[in-house]
């Protein structure tokens, strides 16, 4: 259809609500409002001991109720309360009916300590702890009540019943790209035609001592744990690692056409998406480069754009010394000399890592940017890396014409995700 | 769908109790023993993985001291599929291939579970202990293991496949829509090659732990899907598949030929209320019909033996009188891949052009006169989700 197609052919895919839950607060208006006076969600654990941990902090999201307290029971509700904030700025559907299908960005579903304590406890009756036991008591329907609790696409089905969204629910895992990745499925179904919206939430409430210590182990983490809001430094030359966090968000995609013809405020556009694995190894990128390259290449080209067309990157910028250093590499390839004039910064250094939700929550934060002029800032940028030499627009949020933004998501297992959003429908 | 666009199956990688490969497979199912790969582990039925020797797709040693059993059986049945297509080493094509993997989540390391369960109400701070053991116990690479997108992540590093990587989460119905969307994307042009599956670790107490809080497995002794009743359940299996998906025009190309024609795929939820299954499954048999072309087809059943989905897969099927088979009988079920699996499946059967002998006293899979021409593939899910696909004879 004349002006809601892009110049593929491709029905235009539009933003039309946003939901958000961060270690900042609950809702777009409060984070915003946050993210871009350069506060820090990072505090000290307090949820459970972290006697004998080099990392002693997080972002975790502590005032959003949820008993008995396990990841996905948080996941959920975290997700549900940024898909309420979407759907309803979107005031799309009826109440318990979402048009069009759901993409959910979740963590992989655990049984966790607290649970399998709970199970040894029982299983093990006067014997030594062993998993036989556990299996003699589990087959008793001792445990019904985690019958589908633990399953892996719980979260995503719940999700569906509380929204109505149609057909079968689709849970999705790209380690830290999750998130970018429930928005690239929700553009492509559109693009296809197969639905005129699409639901897409990335949601991660893990924090818990067995996730903690496995990025621990893989010396992943910050252990500059005091003070806690300092640590996340992204960029700096003394970035130590990134810092786990907690958080939700969503966004309501539309096809333009149907945005227009119901009426609904646009609120930014899905441009293209760009994706490249890497076959280099499990935990870390090419040394060359090339698949973080061909990703944003690929993201700019299939939204029909240039190189020169992006004004603002809202980097995956995790503060290891390793993503930064790739990251900055990615970026300098495909920029050339604008390099050091664009600004990039990273909401991590703010919210922390947001693991599997990092992608939404963070494609809200590049809409919000583009929505408001205002790029929040990198903070914590206090030694400047010498061999990353970007406008990361240090400690302080900035005013800037921004027409179209790149986001970056790249994660374990060889997952880059590029998304590139545009304030207008071109 | 873009004009004149056909996705066809050009490759099969499938790894299972019966052995690995078309042909060991086809000829373990004609041979009529189905229970014959399954084994106990505690009050339950599994089937375990069949003899394989893993160097011969994952060559490296390292590779495969990364990864647990679910990501070695994935990693070997995809080089199956890569090999089968003709498509294993190209560089070129790999770096166009698109991977949709359907997983559940990593392994545990239950030796370090037990030392803490033991040693947890003895400790003086519980918490401490619990810290304390885990940053000394656990192992660096085993939180690779335990990511649910780390089979996708092996595959990328064994094979080289790098067009692209998402895993869907989640049992039968991650599969289902794994094949879905690889060929949604293949029919609207989004995408030209596509590698589907996954893979299971039928032998993880942890998971028939879990598995079982629902009461969903299958217990006293071996029965055929079947002839599990109302008290059935599923058998949890170790098994791989993949299956290279790939436009027709692409793979006419370079000369690669079809197994079978993909010809649809569709899923749906429903809500597990009586009655619920034989509605969804009866919506999706209307989108599919009017695909289906003549009295030569037959159904290949998903169903895993636990109820109330299975009893009510019975009953849809009985309703169209048609030829079918439960593939899980052989195979047993390992919810992710399972789907995939029974699509490799019923691509051999149509290579056949026929069924493999009943195996079970219920009356449910019969004898087909004819040749075989078509087949769908069922999906129900043990606890969630429904999908059907139709494949067929490819014409050339």
């Amino acid at each position: 259809m004349a002006g809601t197609d892009d110049k593929a052919g491709r029905p235009i895919v539009v933003v039309t609500g946003m939901g958000i839950v961060t270690s900042l607060g609950t809702g777009i208006e409060d984070n915003w409002r946050k993210l871009t006076a350069g506060e820090s969600g990072i505090r000290p654990i307090g949820r459970f001991a972290t006697e004998g941990l080099k990392t002693r902090i997080a972002g975790t999201v502590d005032f959003v109720p949820v008993e008995p307290l396990c990841g996905p029971a948080l996941c959920e509700r975290m997700g549900e309360m940024a898909a309420q904030e979407a759907v309803s700025q979107s005031g799309i559907g009826s109440r318990g009916r979402f048009p069009g299908p759901l993409f959910v960005a979740v963590p992989p579903n655990e049984v966790e300590w607290p649970q399998r304590q709970e199970m040894g406890a029982l299983a093990r009756g006067n014997d030594a702890f062993d998993y036989d036991n556990v299996l003699r008591t589990a087959s008793t329907g001792a445990f019904s009540k985690y019958g589908t609790r633990f399953l892996f696409a719980s979260i995503a089905d719940r999700l569906a019943d509380a929204f109505g969204t149609q057909g079968s629910p689709i849970s999705v895992t790209t380690a830290c790209a999750s998130g970018a990745s429930a928005i690239q499925l929700g553009l492509e179904a559109i693009r296809r035609c197969e639905t005129d919206a699409a639901l897409c939430v990335g949601t991660d409430g893990t924090v818990n001592p067995e996730t903690l210590i496995r990025f621990s182990l893989l010396s992943a983490l910050s252990t500059q744990n005091d003070p806690a809001q300092a640590a996340a430094k992204p960029f700096s030359k003394n970035r130590d690692g990134f810092v786990m966090a907690e958080g939700a968000a969503a966004l309501v995609l539309e096809s333009l056409a149907a945005a227009k013809a119901r009426g609904a405020k646009i609120l930014g556009v899905i441009a293209g998406c760009g994706e490249m694995a890497d076959s280099f190894h499990r935990t870390r990128s090419s040394p060359d480069g090339k698949p973080i390259i061909a990703s944003v290449r690929n993201a700019i080209a299939d939204a029909g754009l240039a190189p020169d067309d992006i004004d603002y990157i809202n980097a995956h910028g995790t503060g290891t010394p390793e993503n930064d250093k790739m990251e900055y590499l990615g970026l300098a390839t495909v920029l050339g000399e604008r390099t050091k004039d664009v600004p990039v910064s990273s909401n991590k250094s703010m919210i922390g890592h947001t693991l599997s939700a990092a992608g939404t929550v963070e494609a809200v934060f590049t809409l919000l940017t583009l929505a408001h002029q205002r790029i929040p800032p990198t903070i914590n940028y206090q030694v400047p890396d010498p061999s990353i030499p970007l406008d990361v627009v240090p400690n302080a949020a900035r005013d800037a014409s921004v027409a179209h933004a790149l986001s970056n998501s790249f994660g374990f297992g060889g997952q880059n995700v590029s998304l590139v959003m545009s304030r207008e429908a071109a | 769908m873009a004009e004149g666009r056909e996705a066809w199956i050009t490759g099969i990688g499938i790894l299972s109790c019966l052995g690995e490969g078309p042909e060991i497979h086809w000829q373990r199912l004609m041979e009529g023993k189905p229970g014959a790969g399954a084994k106990a582990i505690g009050p339950y039925v599994v089937h375990p993985i069949g003899p394989v020797d893993f160097d011969k797709q994952i060559p490296k040693r390292g590779d495969q001291r990364q990864m647990e059993p679910w990501q070695r059986i994935g990693t070997y049945a995809a080089g199956l599929a890569l090999e089968s297509a003709g498509i294993k080493g190209n560089r070129e094509l790999l770096a166009r291939t698109d991977m949709i993997v359907a997983a559940g989540s990593g392994e545990r390391d239950l030796a370090v579970d037990a030392t803490i369960l033991e040693g947890l109400p003895k400790a003086e701070n519980p918490a401490a202990f619990l810290n304390e053991r885990l940053m000394n116990d656990l192992r660096p690479t085993l939180f690779l293991a335990q990511l649910s997108n780390l089979l996708a992540g092996n595959i990328s590093i064994v094979h080289g496949v790098t067009g692209s990587s998402r895993t869907f989460m989640g049992e039968e119905a991650a599969g289902v829509d794994a094949v879905r969307i690889a060929l949604a994307r293949i029919h609207a042009g989004q995408s030209e090659l596509a590698l589907v599956g996954g893979s299971h670790n039928g032998e993880r107490k942890d998971l028939l732990a879990q598995y079982d809080f629902g009461g969903f497995m299958l217990k006293g002794g071996y029965r055929p899907v079947w002839e599990r009743g109302p008290e059935g359940g599923f058998a949890s299996a170790s098994l791989g598949a993949f299956l290279i998906i790939e436009e027709r025009a692409h793979a006419e190309r370079r000369g690669a030929k079809p197994l079978a024609r993909l010809v649809a795929a569709f899923s749906d939820r429903c809500e597990r209320k009586p009655g619920g299954v034989r509605q969804s499954l009866r919506g999706l048999w209307e989108k599919i019909a009017p695909s289906i072309a003549s009295g030569h087809y037959a159904v290949f059943s998903g169903a895993s033996g636990a109820e109330p989905a299975t009893g009510e897969e019975r009953a849809f099927l009985a309703e169209l009188g048609v030829a079918v088979r439960a593939p899980g009988s052989y195979v047993g079920h390992g919810p992710e891949p399972q789907f995939v699996m029974n699509l490799a499946l019923a691509t051999l059967a149509l290579g056949h052009g026929a069924l493999y002998p009943p195996c079970e006293r219920t009356g449910v899979e019969r004898n087909m006169e004819g040749k075989l021409t078509q087949v769908v593939v069922t999906g129900v899910g043990h606890w969630r989700g429904e999908g059907l696909a139709l494949i067929e004879a490819a014409r050339t």
